[in-house]
């Protein structure tokens, strides 16, 4: 754990106590049970952003509290430790193309709605089923926008999105020229295909989407080490929910935690998890840093995906014939955990973009 | 070590840099910048040019080589911050510390807690001046990883002991003047039947065989004592606090060996740069053969990552004022790492990365050859990575043995 101010303890007890008593696994799993394509409770939704927490990253000029990245982090790695259902990161991550991107009057017009949590805006960039934004080919001609994007995260509730053109990003309300498709993936959460036909965009600042280190980079960056920590939280509740089973689970005569073959497989889990969260947590502070984000942000979504992968692998594994029942929660992770190693890039894109940002 | 002065004012910084700057200009001789130092490798024996001497003598007289040590000893007594200056300003002049090895980096700081009166005054300043090499007397042919199984006996004759056993991996034994070594005075109990003994190793019946390792070196020796006779004088703490002396030591030989990642630190040309010219680049500048610059993009982001959490170690321990649990986990994955690299190094230059020796093969790729063989070591010594599984998985996630 970073070391945190006095504010971001506060923040972080405060989201670990409530995701814990109010949000706890069986929260989510009625969520699932319900089947909506939303993929999330409006009423938990609407008591998160009560507490603030989506505005942590808004200024407090358009009214959120300005508490910077790694307080935002460390309130998702919380909520990913109960699988806590949300637009959060989402929104958070299409906020921050308005904050980095946005005119006075767009922050004015948008940013405080989204801080209130009145409205769910998220990132519309890829349009097939793998990250791909140097692929965009979405088009805005005379203010009109064009094109399909492949499994827009929250795009069955969002009211607005942040669209990916081969120019820049655009914004796009939801409505006129707008069709949104459920795409039901394994872990029940809303992965909408979203139809652009002439929708009206309204073009933000910086540079266009295929250019390296531009606006839609410093975006994507911000979205993947959100995801990271969702992940970091999944991960570490995992490994915890492991060692506990191994604890109490007696076979052979003996209890499972007493078997140095598995003592040495959690011991390096562990250690896994630890190089996970510090580079997580380096992701989170290059944002707040403000200065490039690139390498941090791919060494932090690369590291969170290898080690979410392993750890989910391992939390079935581990528990044996239970936690292959539905009845029991470690399919959820296992299933969420694919679906965000996904999300804006897998293992392989990031080691790529790491090497390639590294000179070779 | 409870030895700190109070911390400088910022004049006093001031002051002591220039201090410090025009005493390196006046001691450290210009022909040994950039130069190692001729004492800190335990791979072989030292000879000293009279600059090095010169060297060694002038920060040993000053207690520079041991900064924060208290000056009564023969340290510095210098603050953290004043250190700092000291170690900012030596790299400025491209000058390096010539006082090292195992007396400096474990048996010292452990005597300065545990050692009595006299043993500090003999010993301590010994160690400050560089002049007195010591070795560890712990393994033994049985008690390696089970370290509490060692067998090597110290018998009590009233003004002294006398010892008989063989202690093994004694690095350096063959060039040490004494040896720090933990015995068994006690055959009914386990840990507490340990005392620790400091030995001369130019007593009668000590006996020192180099093992010749796969690298080719032989830094490591066989060491057997046959009633070898040691004062009661020299013996540090209690008979039977052996063992709580001996592990403090080692806690000191962990950091050093982690070192929160500065002694791991890769050292030459970029793995990427050696592959781009081994396996050729592409048009796009990038490493030619796909599969090997991804495992090279994945060794680095590892590294970065290990090299966050050991920042991330020190960090925390600051702020909380003591040792972070995640320290426990650097040693595995540090070495872990620097084997990974060592092998991709070879793997990248082909067979030109496994040359012996003689025509035919660069200085560097030489080194290579045997730091990839000796680092082998690194998973085994210090605790195997096997015992720190155990460690991590016994003291920080409470996983138990069978009942």
């Amino acid at each position: 754990m970073a070391v945190l101010t006095e504010e971001q303890t506060m923040l972080r007890d405060m989201a670990r106590d409530w995701a814990e008593n109010e949000s706890p696994v069986s929260a989510w799993r009625k969520v699932r049970d319900a089947d909506e394509a939303m993929g999330f409770d409006a009423g938990t939704w609407a008591t998160m952003a009560e507490m603030g927490w989506a505005g942590i990253i808004i200024p407090e000029a358009q009214g959120g509290s300005d508490f910077g990245w790694l307080s935002l982090g460390l309130v998702i790695e919380e909520l990913g430790k109960t699988l806590t259902a949300s637009p959060l990161a989402a929104s958070a991550a299409a906020a921050s193309a308005i904050l980095l991107g946005g005119s006075e009057e767009q922050k004015a017009k948008w940013l405080p709605r989204i801080a209130s949590g009145e409205l769910v805006a998220t990132l519309a960039v890829d349009e097939g089923p793998r990250h791909d934004p140097a692929g965009v080919a979405a088009k805005v001609e005379s203010g009109k926008l064009s094109g399909t994007k492949a499994f827009v995260a929250e795009g069955d509730s969002a009211g607005l999105f942040v669209v990916a053109a081969v120019d820049g990003l655009y914004l796009v309300e939801a409505g006129a020229g707008v069709a949104v498709s459920r795409r039901h993936l394994a872990d029940f959460r809303s992965h909408a295909e979203v139809a652009f036909n002439g929708a009206a965009a309204d073009k933000l600042a910086g540079g266009g989407a295929n250019e390296n280190g531009g606006l839609l980079d410093a975006v994507l960056d911000r979205a993947a080490v959100l995801t990271a920590a969702e992940m970091l939280g999944m991960a570490s509740a995992a490994f915890d929910t492991t060692l506990a089973y191994l604890k109490q689970r007696v076979q052979f005569g003996q209890v499972l935690a007493t078997f140095q073959a598995l003592q040495h497989r959690m011991a390096n889990l562990y250690s896994e998890i630890e190089l996970m969260r510090s580079a997580v947590e380096a992701g989170l502070a290059a944002i707040d840093g403000g200065g490039d984000t690139r390498q941090a942000a791919s060494l932090a979504k690369g590291k969170a995906n290898e080690v979410g992968h392993l750890m989910s692998r391992e939390l079935i594994q581990l528990h044996g014939g239970i936690g292959m029942t539905d009845e029991y929660d470690a399919g959820f992770t296992l299933k969420r955990m694919r679906v965000l190693e996904q999300m804006w890039g897998n293992t392989a894109y990031h080691r790529d973009r790491f090497a390639r940002l590294s000179g070779y | 070590m409870a030895t700190l002065a109070e911390p400088a004012t910022t004049s006093g910084i001031d002051q002591f840099r220039a201090e410090v700057r025009e005493w390196l200009t006046a001691n450290f001789p210009a022909s040994l910048k950039g130069k190692d130092n001729a004492l800190s490798a335990v791979e072989g024996p030292t000879e000293e040019t009279p600059e090095q001497a010169a060297w060694r003598k002038a920060m040993g007289e000053k207690g520079w080589g041991v900064p924060t040590w208290p000056k009564e000893y023969g340290g510095g007594g210098l603050s953290r911050a004043e250190a700092k200056i000291l170690a900012e300003e030596m790299a400025r002049a491209g000058a390096w510390n010539p006082i090292g090895g195992m007396g400096v980096m474990m048996f010292g700081p452990t005597l300065l807690e545990y050692g009595n009166e006299d043993q500090k005054r003999e010993h301590i300043p010994a160690i400050a001046r560089g002049e007195v090499r010591w070795c560890q007397g712990y393994s033994e042919p049985n008690a390696g990883s089970d370290l509490a199984n060692l067998q090597c006996f110290a018998e009590d004759r009233g003004d002294h002991y006398v010892v008989n056993g063989q202690k093994t991996w004694t690095s350096g034994g063959q060039w040490a003047d004494k040896c720090f070594a933990i015995v068994r005075t006690d055959k009914t109990q386990k840990q507490g039947g340990i005392t620790f003994l400091l030995i001369d190793m130019d007593s009668p019946g000590v006996e020192v065989k180099p093992i010749q390792m796969i690298s080719g070196m032989s830094p490591f020796c066989e060491t057997f004592f046959t009633d070898v006779k040691v004062p009661k004088a020299n013996r540090v703490g209690e008979e039977g606090q052996g063992w709580t002396i001996g592990k403090r030591l080692l806690q000191h030989e962990r950091t050093n060996l982690s070192g929160g990642g500065s002694r791991l630190m890769p050292s030459g040309p970029s793995l990427a740069d050696v592959a781009k010219k081994y396996a050729g680049a592409d048009a796009e500048g990038r490493v030619a053969d796909p599969d090997l610059r991804a495992r090279i993009a994945k060794w680095e982001m590892d590294w970065r990552a290990f090299l966050l959490t050991a920042m991330r170690v020190q960090a925390e321990s600051k702020a909380v004022g003591g040792i972070s649990e995640v320290s426990s986990i650097l040693k595995t994955v540090g070495t872990k790492l620097g084997q990974e690299r060592a092998e991709l190094l070879i793997e990248i230059q082909g067979l030109q990365g496994l040359g012996w020796e003689g025509e035919g093969f660069s200085e560097a790729q030489l080194k290579g050859t045997r730091g990839w063989l000796f680092g082998k070591a690194t998973t085994i010594y210090g605790g195997s990575t096997e015992i720190q599984n155990n460690v991590i998985a016994k003291r920080i996630l409470g996983m138990l043995d069978h009942q």
